[in-house]
């Protein structure tokens, strides 16, 4: 549809731009003040220029939870998209029962508060209450996400995963409806395998989906707070101590504003440029698409 | 009717997987705090609604229920409002610094919540909204309203301006028309962004404890309060949480139709 | 290549059909000569659809059975009946190369590479995609594309048969044309047995050694094009066909004589006695204007200029009648009376032709 030049149109937009900025730039604008400042207390600041980025870029602890949360990131990237991807396969094609009653369970976890996923992970890993806790016990196996690394990372994965893969599934499945009867009636004619048919029809028709699902998946991973903050707490030590909780725990815990605050507007730019890439690439799709 | 085969049998695995967790919450609701701790069984031997009760008649737990339900609702109209005429605006418009600042938008929405925590405090402190429904309200609009204007646009996109030019052919002012003609057309639209903004204001938790202490209490914060001190009342617990569940499971059913079908257009 | 024969074919959609209007094919017996061009003909809805997928296989009929060579393949997949089919919109896999597009069936079924590379070269040659076949197919347009579906079809030498189902859709009208020749080409070349379904009368009749048309899940007239323009066995095709179609006036017959209205028309032949709904058919093309004093009388509701004819609309008593008058026809405005060529006119009785 070609668009009109209306410059009257920013009346229109004015409301989200306002609330927006209200939201965002007056934040961001403390955030950045505080980045540049350093405090003796009582509320008097005086300037410190670009100390606090140095010290962030060069501090141990952030790199340390960098690190990880580029491994966890990396882990469930690797375990949802596939997942999500062959779950989608499975889904019933057609409208009906069955296929109300699988987007209603798909979607549960989708909406369940992220405390409470954390609460029911937290939960049900527990040796002593817990339905996985109990039976690894019983089965002989060592297991405390409180006490040792490997389980405490083992219960965060396995609860992301739980927990989004369904995301992952519902784009795929959405890419994969939209593909027409008729090629998968022209590879029976030519008589492709199953994979061609995953190959050459399905994977490409669902490449939009997938990006945008891809995407969603890092960012929101890239972020993530509240699930394994209700389970270990960052813990065992710092074990699970990813970016988000160590700058939380920065902030609001131990009041250190000023490096905090260079912490967020690093970490801020990290993900603007990634959700640069993840415009660019839709922009290009939608023109491949027209 | 259920055809059974090869994927319906590898769907109902996945189902398990996603349910038992939940069952198992079910499980411990309905149990007493004694036997959770004292006995481990797969369903409770002594079935009780103790757990719920103490929820429905403790204003501390159900009232976390009334304000986080309020603060949804409070910003899914908001969001709503503000970003139905500003995806009108960039679905039939081009205009000054149109790219950049839809660009600038979805950047909200990529946000971590985490670097807002300490402003947002600090800042519906300052003009007294701590601890309102309105603050946490104002607060998630940050990534909804990104998000409801992409979906939004999206669903606009497909409605042909010309429907719009006939409309003022035929003498309908421009009020009339978007409340008559064009919002029944995106009423779809419309609908998965609610759910959008619905869904991510429910599920939220930093921003939410965050900006709340009392008054405004999610029940988000309510659940975690309860869970960082020592003595833990399972049950409770468990009780709530299921609680927090039925919303959503009830959301989904109405909107199932819907889902899919929002998903591929309103490119989520 | 192959006969393909429909013995008491039949389809309902719906489980438990109950009457005739059930059905969306109605019971059909028929057969597909080797090597012939067939055109399925029909208004949308008239299960002309329906049977091209009984016969891919992509359908499987409720009752009765279907043969390719006298075996019974109804119980058999698409994939062993070796059939090649073009659907509406062109179906190209994407991410491969024309090439690898037409090379694609040959591989699944395991030939020789030399033997692949071969064929498809053939082929490329003989739709005129030669020039093309290492670029990716996404970026091409779609009568291009729908060539490469066809492609896909022709490589394999021993295909039965290829169906096309309303493949010039998407097609721009100036491609149609190229495309259509192409076709009839091929299969003068080739000689598959080829059917194709189509809404388009001018595509049927050009591409067809015989035209099957169907109206509500029937069949209702097989025939060359020129015995469905001369002798349609019904009014529903002599309708749908010719453009504008058949005038068909209800009429008295008698005999040798038909009455319209009050005016008397001396037939060709006789005929017995007709109950029913008694109609006479004359084609546009059949009529000539006249001074004659024994011409049937009408008046001119207006004249249409197509270019080198000229449509008259006209009405008796309260028929409307359609002419078509040629550029060396003998016409003037003030021309009151008709004449039909005789040698032309159809009688029907209940909606199909009688023969005298």
């Amino acid at each position: 549809m070609k668009k009109t030049q209306n410059q009257k149109a920013w009346f229109m937009v004015l409301p989200v731009l306002i609330l927006v900025a209200f939201s965002a730039i007056i934040p961001m604008m403390t955030v950045v003040n505080y980045s540049v400042q350093d405090t003796f207390g009582n509320n008097e600041f005086f300037w410190v220029g670009l100390e606090w980025f140095e010290e962030v870029l060069h501090s141990e602890r952030i790199h340390d939870a960098l690190w990880r949360q580029i491994l966890f990131t990396v882990i469930i990237l690797a375990i949802e998209i596939p997942l999500g991807i062959f779950m989608a396969l499975h889904m019933p094609k057609k409208n009906g029962l069955w296929t109300s009653i699988c987007l209603v369970v798909v979607a549960l976890p989708l909406l369940i508060p992220w405390n409470v996923v954390g609460t029911i992970w937290q939960i049900f890993g527990r040796i002593d209450i817990g339905l996985l806790g109990y039976t690894l016990d019983q089965l002989g196996i060592s297991y405390n996400y409180t006490q040792d690394t490997f389980d405490a990372w083992f219960t965060i994965i396995i609860m992301d995963v739980w927990h989004w893969t369904s995301l992952v599934l519902l784009l795929s499945y959405a890419g994969l409806r939209s593909i027409p009867d008729a090629y998968y009636q022209a590879a029976k004619i030519d008589q492709a395998s199953r994979w061609s048919v995953f190959r050459y029809i399905e994977l490409p028709k669902m490449k939009g989906v997938l990006i945008i699902a891809i995407l969603l998946r890092f960012m929101d991973s890239f972020m993530i707070y509240t699930e394994p903050f209700v389970v270990t707490g960052g813990g065992p030590g710092n074990a699970t101590t990813f970016l988000s909780i160590d700058l939380v725990k920065m902030a609001i815990g131990q009041f250190d504003l000023g490096p905090a605050a260079a912490f967020s507007l690093i970490y801020f730019l990290v993900i603007l440029l990634v959700s640069w890439v993840f415009y660019t690439t839709m922009v290009n799709m939608d023109k491949e698409n027209e | 009717m259920i055809k059974i085969n090869k994927s319906t049998f590898i769907m109902i695995l996945y189902f398990v997987f996603l349910l038992l967790p939940i069952y198992w919450l079910l499980n411990m609701s309905f149990k007493t705090n004694q036997e959770i701790l004292s006995t481990f069984s797969l369903w409770p031997s002594e079935f009780t609604f103790d757990n719920y009760i103490v929820i429905f008649s403790d204003p501390s737990w159900y009232g976390g229920y009334v304000n986080s339900i309020t603060y949804v609702v409070l910003n899914t109209i908001i969001s709503l409002a503000v970003a139905i005429p500003a995806a009108y605006a960039f679905s039939r418009y081009t205009f000054m610094g149109d790219k950049h600042l839809f660009f600038w938008l979805l950047t909200n929405r990529m946000a971590p919540p985490a670097v807002f925590a300490l402003p947002f405090f600090q800042l519906y402190s300052s003009v007294g909204l701590f601890d309102t429904h309105i603050a946490v309200a104002l607060a998630h609009t940050l990534f909804n309203v990104p998000l409801a204007v992409w979906i939004l646009e999206g669903f606009m996109r497909g409605v042909p301006k010309e429907i719009d030019e006939t409309a003022y052919i035929d003498g309908y002012s421009f009020f009339k028309f978007f409340g008559k003609i064009f919002m029944p057309l995106i009423a779809s639209g419309i609908g998965v962004a609610a759910f959008f903004c619905f869904m991510f204001s429910w599920v939220e938790l930093l921003l939410s404890r965050t900006l709340t202490s009392v008054d405004a209490k999610s029940i988000a914060a309510t659940m975690t309060r309860t869970a960082s001190a020592s003595g833990l009342d399972w049950g409770v617990l468990a009780a709530a949480g299921v609680l927090t569940i039925i919303p959503g499971a009830l959301v989904i059913y109405f909107v199932r139709n819907h889902i899919a079908k929002g998903f591929a257009l309103g490119r989520v | 290549m192959a006969k393909i024969t429909l013995s008491t074919l039949a389809h309902s959609y719906l489980d438990n059909p109950k009457s005739d209007d059930d059905y969306a094919l109605k019971p059909i017996d028929h057969i597909w000569e080797d090597g012939a061009a067939y055109a399925l003909l029909g208004p949308s809805g008239c299960g002309k659809t329906t049977l091209l997928n009984i016969i891919s296989g992509l359908l499987k009929p409720s009752s009765g059975k279907i043969l390719f060579d006298d075996f019974d393949v109804t119980d058999n997949d698409t994939s062993t009946r070796n059939i090649a089919q073009v659907f509406q919109f062109p179906v190209v896999y994407d991410t491969m190369t024309v090439k690898e597009n037409l090379a694609f069936p040959l591989k699944n079924r395991g030939l020789d590479a030399d033997y692949i590379e071969k064929r498809v070269s053939e082929i490329a040659k003989m739709i005129s995609l030669d020039d093309i076949l290492d670029k990716k197919t996404n970026g091409l347009t779609a009568d291009v594309k729908q060539k490469i579906s066809l492609g896909r079809g022709l490589v394999r030498e021993d295909v039965n048969a290829i169906l096309f189902d309303e493949p010039l859709t998407v097609i721009d009208p100036k491609m149609k044309w190229e495309l259509r020749t192409q076709l009839k080409a091929i299969h003068q070349k080739l000689g598959h047995t080829m059917i194709y379904v189509t809404h388009d009368q001018t595509e049927a009749l050009t591409f067809a050694d015989k035209v099957i048309v169907m109206s509500d899940g029937e069949v209702v007239q097989i025939g060359t094009p020129t015995e469905l323009f001369e002798k349609p066995e019904h009014t529903f095709v002599g309708y749908f066909i010719g453009s504008p179609g058949m005038n068909i006036i209800p009429a008295k017959v008698n005999g040798h004589k038909a009455i319209i209205g009050d005016h008397e028309i001396i037939l060709n032949d006789t005929y017995g006695k007709l109950d029913g709904k008694v109609e006479l058919g004359i084609r546009p093309e059949f009529i000539k204007f006249s001074d004659d004093p024994n011409a049937l009388p009408i008046t001119i509701n207006r004249i249409e200029d197509v270019g080198h004819y000229k449509i008259a609309r006209t009405r008796f008593q309260n028929h409307d009648i359609n002419i078509i008058i040629n550029e060396g026809d003998d016409f003037s405005k003030d021309m009151h009376g008709i004449i039909f060529d005789t040698e032309k006119i159809n009688i029907y009785e209940n909606d199909w032709r009688v023969d005298p």
